[in-house]
């Protein structure tokens, strides 16, 4: 929209979002920033707690964000009113987890496809079915679903309604939050193929968090590993998985099963579990368990190093540990 | 019984809701209550209101077959009538306290900052023994059906309002909530199309059990005399009537007596009925 295709479509600045509880502040996530370049699957990979989730929703501004800018299509998503923010959530839509709970029981899938064409007024409510028909053929179900309930549906069915929900209003933008997790290895093939061909299709702009690094690297085309609620390394995929530069995404690399039996690789096991993020370490928050930690680390947060195009490593010994390819 | 229902077709709602017999023995019971007092006029054709001195406290029998009170009026033509008094006092509470009880309860749900204040007066009025704050309210309103209708919603609402309160606190943390926040959806619509129909069942069940309790309660203020205007009989007012001729004409108190008890039981067996019913985890069961 008159703006340089080069230009990121989504520009995340120094993102954080804490939690005031009775024990303390949570630091769910802390002063995040990378781009997602316009038509690309960017993932978002870190274990349990590491903040991935709460990051997408505060993309969306379901979570309000503490501090920090969202540059959507250059406008700053975290300074707009409630009507503004409406509008600009046409443009970016999400796609949850659970196929249970993210589906309405008492709405007939119709409706639910409906609901953001409904809240938009968009058409009349002849040509919303016909739009739905179209959507639930476009994510592989049949037309007749749309009198159905969800507890009529598969996992993998339930999916493809939530899908088809998002892309009801026709958005840039998806945030798919561990969207396949849930679902049986056969049918989250059948999962990601269709998010695939919906980005062609469409020409979708994608943000995939997961925890499971082999569909993050069949699907992404960059990657952003978070640690903690800080982001510790982002770059292509490629590079990145062939030659991970953080201690930390190392470790997780290394976590992944390989269909080999012959165990030729060395493995980094880490210690410990991840600390509690009511108080996060000082410095890199990675130091308490990573193998090559010194007193530097403790001092203060690792500021980004370049490790090649686009990549950039949160790690104070990237030098000292990181061979360039 | 089970391995027939697995087999066939799930059953639909009001074959499971019947399918107990205690529920479909109350719920023929209550239809016939009904039926009866809504065709009063048919059935007993005698004037409710129609005194005679001859008449006095006759028993049942062939002129009167519920007998006559210490007027002389025709007690099975005042029993039907009081009977549609009764039971729209005990639907208008329930329809009521359930109006006001969903609104307090998803305006707490919703609204963080309403939460407490709302909470509190809920606690503060759910303390108070139910008829005291009755008769408190009808003193303060006047007995007329609206005001006894007004003071019992406002005394059932705070039960309601409990119950869709944990109920929106638990939905509108869902994932589908949060899809229709990013989809648009406006507050109204999140807290009608999502949270309300989610919770109908539970809310159904409990205004069943409001409008028996409306009816004890209804007659409970007649019998104490701040309840609605004598001339237009209840049961309870009936039964208050008939207390001081307890010596010599015992059916007086006995007939509406039977008429609430036999009512407030159908009630809340169709009550536990529609739990059952309702809940999917309870209905597997049955």
């Amino acid at each position: 929209m008159g703006r340089p295709v080069s230009e990121p479509l989504l520009q995340i600045r120094g993102l954080s979002k804490r939690f005031e509880t009775t024990r303390g502040t949570v630091h769910a996530v802390s002063n995040v920033s990378f781009d997602i370049p316009r038509g690309s699957i960017t993932g978002l990979v870190g274990e349990s707690g590491s903040g991935k989730t709460t990051l997408g929703r505060a993309l969306l501004r379901l979570t309000e964000p503490s501090e920090g800018q969202t540059i959507f299509d250059g406008q700053d998503l975290n300074t707009l009113s409630a009507a503004g923010l409406r509008d600009a959530r046409k443009r970016m839509q999400i796609i949850f987890q659970d196929p249970v709970s993210s589906l309405n029981p008492r709405l007939r899938v119709g409706d639910i496809i409906a609901e953001g064409l409904r809240a938009h007024r968009i058409g009349t409510s002849k040509s919303r079915r016909e739009m739905v028909v179209a959507l639930l053929e476009e994510v592989g179900l049949q037309a007749d679903h749309g009198n159905r309930f969800p507890h009529e549906f598969s996992g993998g069915q339930r999916q493809r309604i939530g899908i088809a929900r998002a892309l009801a209003l026709e958005p840039d933008f998806i945030v798919a939050d561990e969207s396949v997790s849930a679902l049986d290895v056969s049918i989250q093939a059948q999962v990601l193929n269709l998010l695939l061909d919906l980005r062609e299709r469409r020409n979708l702009t994608m943000l995939f968090i997961a925890h499971d690094l082999s569909v993050v690297e069949y699907l992404c085309d960059q990657i952003v590993v978070m640690y903690l609620g800080r982001v510790v390394e982002s770059g292509p995929a490629r590079p990145l998985y062939s030659n991970p530069a953080h201690p930390y995404t190392r470790a997780l690399l290394s976590a992944v099963p390989v269909p080999d039996p012959r165990p030729l690789r060395s493995r980094t096991i880490l210690k410990g579990d991840i600390p509690s993020p009511l108080a996060p370490p000082s410095g890199c928050v990675f130091r308490t368990r990573c193998p090559h930690a010194i007193d530097i680390c403790a001092l203060e947060a690792p500021e980004p190093v370049s490790v090649g195009a686009a990549r950039q490593c949160y790690c104070k010994r990237t030098e000292d540990l990181h061979v360039p390819a | 019984m089970a391995s027939t229902t697995a087999i066939a077709e799930e059953p639909g709602f009001f074959t499971l809701l019947i399918s107990r017999r205690a529920v479909l023995v109350a719920l023929s019971v209550f239809v016939v209550i009904v039926a009866l007092c809504v065709l009063a006029p048919l059935i007993a054709p005698a004037d409710p209101a129609r005194m005679s001195v001859r008449a006095r406290l006759t028993p049942p029998g062939t002129d009167f077959l519920l007998g006559a009170d210490a007027f002389g009026r025709d007690v099975f033509a005042r029993l039907l009538h009081a009977g549609r008094v009764s039971l729209t006092i005990g639907l208008g509470v329930a329809a009521l306290a359930s109006a006001i009880g969903i609104t307090i309860g998803l305006a707490a749900g919703f609204f963080r900052r309403l939460d407490a204040p709302l909470s509190r007066l809920v606690d503060a009025m759910m303390a108070f023994p139910d008829i005291l704050l009755a008769i408190a309210l009808v003193s303060i309103l006047g007995g007329s059906i609206v005001n006894v209708v007004l003071a019992l919603s406002i005394v059932y609402a705070p039960r309601i309002a409990r119950i869709v309160r944990a109920s929106t606190l638990v939905i509108r943390e869902l994932p589908y909530v949060e899809a229709a926040v990013a989809l648009g959806s406006s507050t109204f619509t999140i807290m009608t199309t999502h949270v309300l129909r989610n919770i109908l069942s539970p809310i159904i069940v409990q205004a069943t059990f409001i409008f028996a309790y409306a009816m004890l309660a209804e007659a409970g203020l007649s019998f104490l005399g701040v309840g609605i205007d004598p001339s237009t009989p209840s049961w309870g007012i009936m039964i208050n009537e008939g207390r001081q001729y307890i010596d010599q004409a015992a059916f007086l108190i006995l007939f509406p007596g039977i008429a609430i008890s036999v009512s407030v039981l159908a009630l809340q067996l169709i009550g536990d009925g529609l739990r059952d019913a309702l809940d999917p985890r309870l209905a597997k069961d049955l």
